[in-house]
């Protein structure tokens, strides 16, 4: 990808968290990138690192980390390098915000959303209280929240005005990049429809990025420009959307594909059996040859990056 | 054997559950018409799915067929003998035990100080099985049935100590453990991951098919209901909106809200990220007090003017494919 386009660039990203029974590698070497104005869907199912790759992406650490490695680069510069205050005032929530998962169901319960939304701003940004209430209009604006919600407590919001409103205060400090993470797997379908409105506007219309982290691969397409999947605290397969979605390369992805039920086709989806691995004590070799219908003996050592036609997978089968 | 000629299990008929609303001290304030006027017939044998989304009154229409409701009006008559509304005490108890519930969060539904075995014999022992070698029997045998093998293994895990997948078939294996004839299942996959929706829908219909299981899924996921059920039912604001057979229903649905619901329901596809879906504009109507007439007048796209607001419309026929609005008088 051409260098002066990319926003974000993950080279060798590593994060494994110390428990007692070992290590836990739950984001292992990942790698890769996205431009200015587009979106990646990071795919993957429940314990493969994607929720730590964010966490690992914001510097968002618990106290048991043993090992946080890596390079960063947003704009060319690498994040990793900065201290922990410089990092809190100009990318924590400045350059890059998140969405994290069940944000909906997280907001403080005693406080309004109007201002819970102006606090980044404040914080951040450092404004008097009455430029926030306008930045928080502007914000409900985009997100499509009355305003006369400003003055409501998040109980008087159904689950997708929630939503808008986490939404709203990752987006009122004017970052380049919104990291979500599961953003509507809790919500009907015209709710999440309606998110997706929403996050696609943000796109068109401000020029936000996104990291988009979920295990949803019909709503995952609503949103995505490329494709990272994620198994294991890898990355297996980065390609184009539209190839994506078309024929995925590696194994792993063409049964998670298959595995979708389709409203619009005939197909009976297939389920993946087995389990993914422990992050405890990844198998050696190709952590997905135990479940791989198409493993061979090379498949003990842990394949290279291929890079078919630019889609990159890590796979001995495409490895010439 | 064609629907007609397989006997009734579950009659629901002109079904409303109201919840009162009482403001402290000011008495009654209202109602929550959660079911208002809910009519059809179950099957022995028979998949049925209930979809609609939030606040459509799906979970306590099943509440009440559970027995966990008292319904306010209409009958529930459960093998042509029980009016399920007038079930009390130890009758009520004999009643549960004939239906299965599964749950939508299976980490929620299980106690977390109990294992395995003893969250599968707890039903057993509720229901007077006394004797702890015909109890394991049974465990071991439901276990296998949803295919929580090694048995061994999984008879002292709890549930932290399992993945969600596995949560689930523990949640299923107990909603049947009891033989049930009926089994209520509520969202039961939409708190796993999508790749593993599939793996437990197809057990749930493995053990429908094998034990001629007659099964509610409830559910907002569309995609899911081709896989799963035989007849659609589509809730709306305590209304059931259309009632079709499944691939009729997905073929040519009639009423507008199940084509919006069917336009949001997202098929894995590059160019879904290059347009707007066009959505209903707001959101579900408050129970306490529905819109006039239809209660999808407000968003409806295809409303009739001085029609739509006024009256309430009915079922209106088409063979086996009813659906509730004015735009098929």
């Amino acid at each position: 990808m051409a260098q002066n386009n990319n926003l974000l660039r993950i080279e060798d990203l590593v994060l494994h968290f110390g428990t007692t029974r070992g290590a836990v590698q739950a984001v292992d070497r990942v790698n890769f990138s996205l431009n200015a104005n587009q979106a990646v869907v990071v795919l993957g199912e429940s314990g493969c690192g994607k929720s730590s790759l964010a966490k690992a992406i914001l510097r968002l650490l618990p106290r048991n980390v043993v090992s946080y490695s890596g390079r960063v680069y947003l704009d060319g510069n690498d994040v990793m390098q900065l201290d922990e205050e410089e990092f809190r005032q100009n990318i924590r929530w400045a350059s890059i915000s998140m969405v994290p998962q069940a944000a909906m169901n997280s907001l403080n319960p005693v406080i309004r959303v109007g201002d819970q939304v102006a606090e980044p701003a404040i914080i951040h940004l450092g404004v008097s209280k009455q430029e926030a209430v306008s930045l928080v209009k502007k914000m409900f604006q985009h997100v499509g929240v009355p305003e006369d919600f400003i003055s409501r407590y998040p109980f008087e919001l159904s689950g997708g005005m929630r939503q808008r409103v986490a939404i709203a205060m990752a987006l009122v400090t004017s970052p380049n990049l919104i990291l979500l993470d599961e953003p509507t797997s809790a919500l009907d379908v015209l709710t999440q429809a309606s998110i997706f409105n929403v996050l696609k506007r943000l796109k068109g219309e401000l020029g936000i990025s996104f990291i988009l982290i979920t295990h949803d691969i019909a709503t995952s397409s609503e949103l995505a420009d490329s494709v990272a999947v994620m198994y294991a605290g890898q990355i297996v397969e980065t390609s184009d959307a539209h190839r994506f979605f078309a024929e995925p390369l590696h194994p792993y992805s063409r049964m998670l594909m298959a595995s979708v039920p389709r409203l619009r086709a005939n197909t009976e989806p297939e389920f993946i059996t087995g389990q993914p691995p422990s992050l405890l004590n990844p198998p050696k070799g190709c952590r997905f040859a135990d479940r791989c219908p198409k493993r061979f003996d090379k498949c003990s050592e842990e394949p290279p990056v291929a890079n078919v036609d630019g889609i990159q997978v890590k796979c001995w089968l495409y490895t010439s | 054997m064609t629907d007609k000629q397989r006997d009734v299990l579950l009659s629901i008929n002109d079904l409303h559950v109201w919840f009162e609303l009482r403001r402290l001290g000011f008495g009654h304030a209202g109602y929550v018409k959660a079911v208002d006027g809910v009519t059809f017939d179950l099957h022995y044998g028979e998949t049925i799915a209930i979809v609609g989304e939030s606040g459509c009154g799906k979970s306590s229409l099943m509440k009440t067929i559970l027995g966990l409701n008292k319904p306010t009006k209409g009958s529930i008559t459960f093998d042509g003998k029980q009016d399920v509304g007038t079930l009390e005490g130890e009758a009520l108890r004999q009643y549960r035990a004939k239906i299965g519930y599964v749950q939508q969060d299976p980490f929620g539904a299980l106690a977390p100080f109990m294992n395995v075995q003893r969250i599968l014999e707890e039903p057993l022992i509720i229901n007077g099985v006394k004797d702890p070698a015909e109890r394991e029997r049974r465990v071991r045998k439901v276990m296998e049935e949803v295919k929580l093998t090694p048995v061994d293994d999984f008879l002292h895990k709890f549930p932290h100590m399992m993945s969600g997948g596995q949560q689930q078939r523990v949640v299923i294996a107990r909603a049947i453990i009891l033989e049930p004839k009926l089994v209520v299942a509520d969202e039961p996959v939409s708190m796993l991951d999508a790749s593993v929706r599939v793996e437990i829908l197809k057990l749930l219909r493995g053990l429908q098919e094998k034990y001629k299981l007659a099964v509610i899924y409830i559910t907002h996921d569309l995609s899911t209901v081709r896989y799963f059920s035989e007849r659609v039912f589509v809730m709306y604001a305590g209304n059931v909106v259309e009632k079709a057979p499944v691939n009729s229903l997905v073929h040519n649905p009639k009423h507008p809200y199940t084509s919006a619901l069917m336009d949001a329901t997202s098929d894995p596809d590059a160019d879904n990220a290059l347009t707007y879906r066009e959505l209903p504009p707001g959101e579900p109507p408050s129970l306490v007090n529905p819109p006039s007439g239809c209660r999808f007048h407000p968003r409806c796209p295809k409303r009739i003017d001085n029609l739509c607001e006024v009256e309430e419309p009915t079922d209106l026929a088409s063979d086996d494919h009813l659906v509730a609005c004015w735009l098929y008088k």
